[in-house]
């Protein structure tokens, strides 16, 4: 029993922890992107590399962090120009095939020989995060209720972490019940019938892959103050995939789903987790089933296993509105 | 006015293909658009009234939706000049025709099935500060015009009778209803050319006349109507002048009776041999010459 709590409590605290937080902000820009705009960007993961090298490099270079993230941000916000001028003029598929082209190609040139000298190869660039702690007004120690505790700097990092959360999703509600998110949504459903009414559906879609692309900046930045450090191998494309789980997970077109997402999303990976691993240390589970090797591919086909669930009886999310998501499904 | 009425402004025009009108709103010149070897639209010049409903009418496949797509900027004509009073509208975007006053609706209707019958309407206002990414931020600076827009969502919602459905999702509107919509979201953008694709398509006959209703009102207010259609009541009860396309170019134009009584236009609808049918007495002499004439374009 005491076990289990202790699976319960880990799984809590890796659920609200630094991880959760920044895929919570991934999501959030995500959100914009599909739930709201119908942006299909299967390369999300490209702004959240964009994000963090171009601050990590910046502030490699000396510059203090408050001119890092605003640059990593405005770095997010020239891909997603370059992106949405080749492709939103195309059909919404485009934009899909392009994306995940995109988060490779970034991840790839990161890592490449040949900018070594900017982006640290495959060595990525280290103490990234010595502005940022320094800042840390927490005393070194413990913090927490209960079994739930978190080191003075993850503690930081979280309330960092989750007030951008908080104040991105602030930003997406209030452009979202603006005249523009009417647009937006329009947009959305039917493009050309916004384009027929006078609105300027390109130049819409760009802003709205701009501004998600710059929260997704975030996002990376926040995954790299975390770690001190950037790597390219942070930035797989699953890592897009696991933004797009937290947002389908909290319900896409939702302005709170994408937070709730990621805190459901890390406790479900991490609960599984925990509790194969003990089943395995306990000899629970038997050695020819599941070994502890498998065990940490398992947790992702048990996330796979709820979601097709969670899409056939629940396909708005968490949050979503049923009706919305069924009208025109048929 | 009926167009029968010796007064009607369009009673001293002659009915030619291209005729030059008293006061037009909109002039298209050699607009002309091919998918590989048809030829879809091939207008030589084409003036439209203002003020008046203009119908324009032909079989299917004589580029009549083309022609609205041409115009409105969803389709890229091959060659080709138009304009509003004007100001040339060709090769522009649909959005910026849209601002010029040109709004059209679609044959199979648009209603965005995801938002309020409401938000519909709101929607379609032109100019909205709000939409703008500097100023949506900061309610402020849209706030006064957003109740001036609800104000003018809530009258067109009277007047087309979708009161009742207000916060419903407009997915859930009957297709007769989706039309009244469109037509209420359009006139939001207030246009000075509305264009109608279709509008009494898959309409049941109830609701016809409602529409027609609203057809003639627009026109009554100053708006010029531009639609398609394919019913010929329809057509010869409320137009004021009537345009026949057949495979893309203008056959015949004049006021209705005139038009609905041109054999080019029943040779265009009925195909040759019926045409000849409809006139009995010519029907035995000119057997043999029916093979000089087009094939049935309806096919």
């Amino acid at each position: 029993m005491d076990d289990l709590i202790r699976v319960f409590a880990d799984a809590l605290r890796g659920a609200l922890g630094p991880d959760a937080a920044a895929f919570a902000i991934a999501a959030v820009g995500l959100n914009l992107h599909f739930g709201f705009t119908g942006l299909l960007n299967f390369g999300h993961v490209a702004f959240m590399a964009v994000g963090a090298y171009t601050m990590a490099i910046v502030v490699d270079a000396g510059l203090p962090l408050w001119v890092g993230v605003p640059a990593g941000m405005l770095a997010a916000v020239v891909l997603g120009l370059l992106l949405g001028g080749t492709t939103l003029r195309l059909r919404a598929d485009y934009l899909a095939i392009t994306t995940i082209a995109v988060g490779e190609i970034i991840r790839i040139m990161i890592r490449s020989r040949a900018l070594e000298d900017v982006t640290g190869g495959v060595f990525g660039i280290q103490g990234v995060a010595a502005d940022f702690f320094a800042l840390n007004p927490f005393s070194p120690g413990n913090y927490g209720i209960w079994r739930v505790t978190f080191s003075e700097r993850q503690l930081w990092v979280m309330v960092v972490g989750w007030t951008i959360a908080l104040l991105c999703t602030l930003l997406v509600w209030a452009l979202m019940r603006a005249p523009w998110g009417r647009v937006i949504k329009a947009i959305h459903e039917d493009e050309d019938a916004a384009r027929a009414l006078g609105k300027n559906a390109i130049l819409l879609k760009a802003q709205s892959l701009c501004i998600g692309g710059a929260i997704g900046a975030l996002a990376g930045m926040l995954l790299a103050l975390e770690r001190s450090a950037v790597d390219p191998n942070q930035y797989l494309p699953q890592q897009t995939f696991f933004v797009w789980t937290v947002m389908i997970l909290g319900g896409a077109a939702t302005i709170k789903g994408a937070m709730a997402g990621a805190v459901m999303f890390w406790f479900i990976i991490l609960f599984a987790e925990g509790l194969l691993r003990e089943g395995i240390s306990q000899g629970i589970i038997p050695d020819w089933l599941l070994t502890s090797q498998q065990m940490f591919a398992v947790r992702f086909v048990i996330v796979g296993a709820m979601l097709i669930g969670l899409m056939i009886w629940r396909p708005q999310g968490v949050f979503g509105r049923r009706e919305e998501v069924m009208i025109g499904a048929r | 006015m009926h167009a029968d009425d010796p007064n009607h402004p369009m009673a001293a025009v002659s009915p030619e293909p291209g005729i030059a009108k008293p006061d037009p709103i909109l002039t298209v010149d050699a607009v002309s658009r091919s998918f590989g070897g048809l030829k879809a639209v091939d207008v030589d010049h084409l003036e439209v009234q203002r003020g008046l409903i203009t119908s324009m009418i032909g079989p299917n496949g004589a580029g009549k939706t083309t022609f609205f797509n041409l115009l409105t900027g969803f389709d890229d004509a091959d060659s080709g000049t138009w304009s509003i009073d004007g100001t040339r509208l060709d090769g522009k975007p649909p959005h910026v025709v849209a601002r010029s006053g040109v709004v059209r609706t679609f044959q199979l209707t648009k209603a965005l099935a995801k938002m309020s019958v409401f938000d519909n309407l709101m929607l379609g206002a032109a100019g909205q500060q709000g939409e703008r990414l500097t100023h949506a931020l900061f309610p402020f600076l849209w706030r006064k015009q957003e109740a001036e827009v609800k104000e003018r969502a809530e009258e067109l919602l009277d007047r087309f009778k979708l009161g009742h459905m207000r916060d419903e999702y407009a997915g859930t509107l009957s297709g007769g209803q989706r039309k009244l919509l469109e037509m209420a979201r359009a006139l939001m953008v207030r246009p000075e050319i509305i264009l109608l694709d279709e509008p009494m398509a898959g309409v049941n006959p109830a609701l016809v006349q409602s529409l027609l209703g609203h057809v003639t009102a627009l026109r009554d207010e100053g708006l010029t109507v531009i639609f398609i259609e394919h019913d010929m009541d329809v057509v010869m009860g409320i137009s004021d002048w009537v345009v026949c396309l057949a495979q893309g170019s203008i056959i015949s134009e004049g006021l209705p009776r005139a038009v609905g009584s041109d054999p080019k236009v029943i040779d265009a609808y009925l195909g040759t041999h019926l045409a000849e049918e409809a006139t009995p007495a010519d029907a035995p002499d000119l057997a043999p010459e029916s093979t000089a004439h087009p094939e049935e374009p309806t096919s």
